[in-house]
């Protein structure tokens, strides 16, 4: 561990007296700049894929994007520390491998253990953070909206939006309201956070939300495809089409 | 089971009431009945003894034979019945014992003088057996009301425990933990600021704990409540939080169950302003319908409709109804409505000012 090298930190909470909090406790460590402060998760977002910073504190409950879906959304080369008032995400904190969990009102000597533990860790490569996400999903609970990012810009598709998922390479295409929205997570990790009840896997690069399927036809000599009630087709392999005759003949 | 014979005392105070029913009998068959004292004394205390505990059976006819739903025909033709067939037994009871008598020489004669006295004994027995009836049927009513008695008391034991509960709930720790977390930033920035919160933290406290033990406090104090619960928040969300208050003043003697509206306002906080990067505003009104002699109180609020409910939101809305059910009934309403970013809720309860509990 270098003492020279300056480490930058991003700090993130609504409350501007809980930033302030953090401020000044990291005001007495000389080699750690603050870089930005962000009032909520879309700020933070745009701050951190500008600044890259080593160090990141992260409130939870946020307005536009909570803590979870911020880090979903930003690359993975920093310490994240969770400040919070809430217990009940610490499990999911460190499932997401975040340093430390911060409980509201904290104080110095356990936020200097935080930091000594985000020190060490800082600039760790860790697994990308949707992957992360999916697997520190409850089970029995799925995903209200997807986040998408591009560029500063951040995207908010509720489920119930969301068309059809492409698989593309190591990216998913998210079809909503006509436009395709790209996203570094694999096919399999988004199924998981689907509801099930509503999304099908009917093709190995493909899942569909099940209301907007409006016919399946027979295509070419042993696949079918899928017509959207907007018009778009999508194929389905034999055994999609297998799960997709369970679901429909269970509902009829 | 029987309420004369299951305690002692009842049942000699019953036996005891007895004695001068049988005195009448003794009188009336010395007098009229040509009886001698002698066959009087023996035969008077056996007869009454005996039909006294034959009496009790009208327990069973009472309990069969409800005042309230029987049809006076049947209540009449039940009873008379019963009485005819107990004062007939108790007529053959008399032969019977008479007979026995007889085999004492002294008694000889005590046949003969009961069946002279049968019709006399017969309409005796008639005219006690119905006044037994009439005995439990009073016994069955306070019975009924002793057990309604019961269940009224039971219910209001619920009630209050599940007013505790909610008590209990409704002050949420997220709410303590965040505002602490501020007073701690406040120490080193503005020490003034931080006891200032300190004390309308404690103030907001206080005034919640005195609540639990009253089952309705006056607008006026719910007010002052909210008042001190806004003053923690509004440290904590700076100008973030806007509150607009439209309230009647004559509607602040009215009383509202204690800790009604504060949850509807936390509400209003933490899934309004708390998402609001820009901040937002909370609408309280309340007004009287003096035509309907109701309170109408209404909690508006803006809201991100981007930002996901939040999972265990609701809870607070649903326990206001349970509340509000539990106090009211169906004199009450209950209504929360989203209108794009808008989320309001509306009460109506009665404009009581009295506390009638």
């Amino acid at each position: 561990m270098s003492v020279e090298k300056k480490l930058t930190a991003v700090i993130v909470d609504d409350e501007e007296l809980a930033r302030a909090v953090l401020r000044e406790m990291l005001s007495h460590h000389a080699d750690i700049e603050v870089t930005a402060e962000c009032a909520n998760g879309f700020e933070a977002v745009k701050a951190v894929s500008e600044r890259k910073p080593d160090l990141l504190f992260l409130d939870i409950q946020m307005p536009k994007l909570d803590g979870f879906e911020v880090l979903e959304l930003i690359g993975t080369d920093m310490a994240i520390v969770f400040a919070t008032a809430y217990d009940q995400y610490a499990l999911r904190a460190f499932e997401v491998h975040a340093v430390d969990y911060l409980l509201k009102p904290y104080g110095a000597d356990r936020f200097e253990a935080a930091l000594a533990r985000a020190r060490e860790r800082a600039g760790e490569k860790k697994p990308a953070p949707a992957e992360l996400r999916a697997s520190a999903t409850p089970p029995g609970q799925f995903a209200d909206r997807i986040v998408v990012r591009d560029g500063a810009n951040v995207h908010i598709i509720p489920t119930a939006k969301l068309d059809f998922v492409e698989a593309q390479d190591d990216y998913i295409a998210i079809a909503s309201k006509g436009a395709k929205h790209l996203k570094q997570q694999t096919i399999s990790s988004i199924e998981t956070a689907l509801d099930p009840k509503q999304f099908l896997r009917i093709h190995r690069s493909y899942i569909v939300n099940l209301e907007r399927v409006a016919k399946v036809e027979p295509y070419g000599k042993d696949s079918k495809v899928a017509i959207l009630s907007d018009g778009t087709k999508l194929p389905v392999s034999r055994a999609g089409y297998a799960r997709l005759r369970e679901v429909l003949d269970g509902k009829a | 089971m029987h309420p004369i014979l299951s305690q002692f005392r009842r049942l000699g105070l019953y036996l005891l009431a007895w004695v001068p029913f049988a005195g009448l009998l003794f009188y009336l068959f010395t007098a009229f009945g040509g009886m001698t004292r002698y066959e009087a004394e023996v035969l008077v205390p056996i007869l009454c003894l005996i039909y006294a505990f034959d009496c009790l059976t009208a327990w069973y006819t009472c309990k069969t034979t409800p005042i309230e739903t029987s049809g006076f025909l049947r209540l009449l033709s039940t009873h008379l019945l019963a009485a005819g067939i107990m004062s007939s037994l108790w007529v053959l009871i008399a032969r019977g014992v008479a007979r026995l008598m007889a085999y004492s020489p002294s008694f000889s004669h005590a046949p003969e003088h009961v069946s002279h006295n049968a019709s006399l004994l017969f309409g005796t027995g008639v005219m006690l057996y119905l006044l037994s009836v009439g005995l439990h049927y009073v016994l069955l009513a306070l019975q009924q009301s002793q057990a309604a008695e019961q269940r009224l008391s039971a219910a209001k034991v619920l009630a209050r425990d599940a007013e505790l509960r909610a008590l209990k709930t409704q002050i949420n720790p997220h709410f303590l933990f965040n505002s602490l977390h501020s007073i701690s930033a406040l120490t080193s920035i503005d020490a003034g600021r931080a006891r200032d919160m300190c004390v309308a933290l404690a103030d907001f406290l206080r005034l919640t704990l005195g609540m639990g033990e009253k089952t309705v406090i006056p607008l006026e104090e719910e007010l002052a409540l909210l008042r001190k619960y806004l003053a923690v928040e509004k440290i904590r969300f700076g100008t973030r939080l806007l509150m607009e208050e439209d309230i009647e003043p004559e509607t602040l003697v009215f009383t509202v169950p204690p800790l009604l509206l504060q949850p509807l306002i936390e509400n209003a906080v933490t899934h309004g302003i708390a998402n609001l990067p820009q901040g937002g505003w909370i609408k309280l009104a309340v007004h009287r319908n003096g035509s309907e002699g109701s309170l109408n109180i209404t909690v508006a609020n803006n809201f991100d409709p981007e930002m996901p409910p939040r999972r265990r939101s609701g809870v607070g809305l649903v326990n206001v109804r349970q509340r509000m059910d539990a106090r009211y009934g169906n004199r009450a309403h209950f209504e929360a409505r989203k209108i794009d970013d808008r989320f309001e809720v509306q009460l109506g309860i009665p404009a009581e000012t009295v506390v009638n509990a």
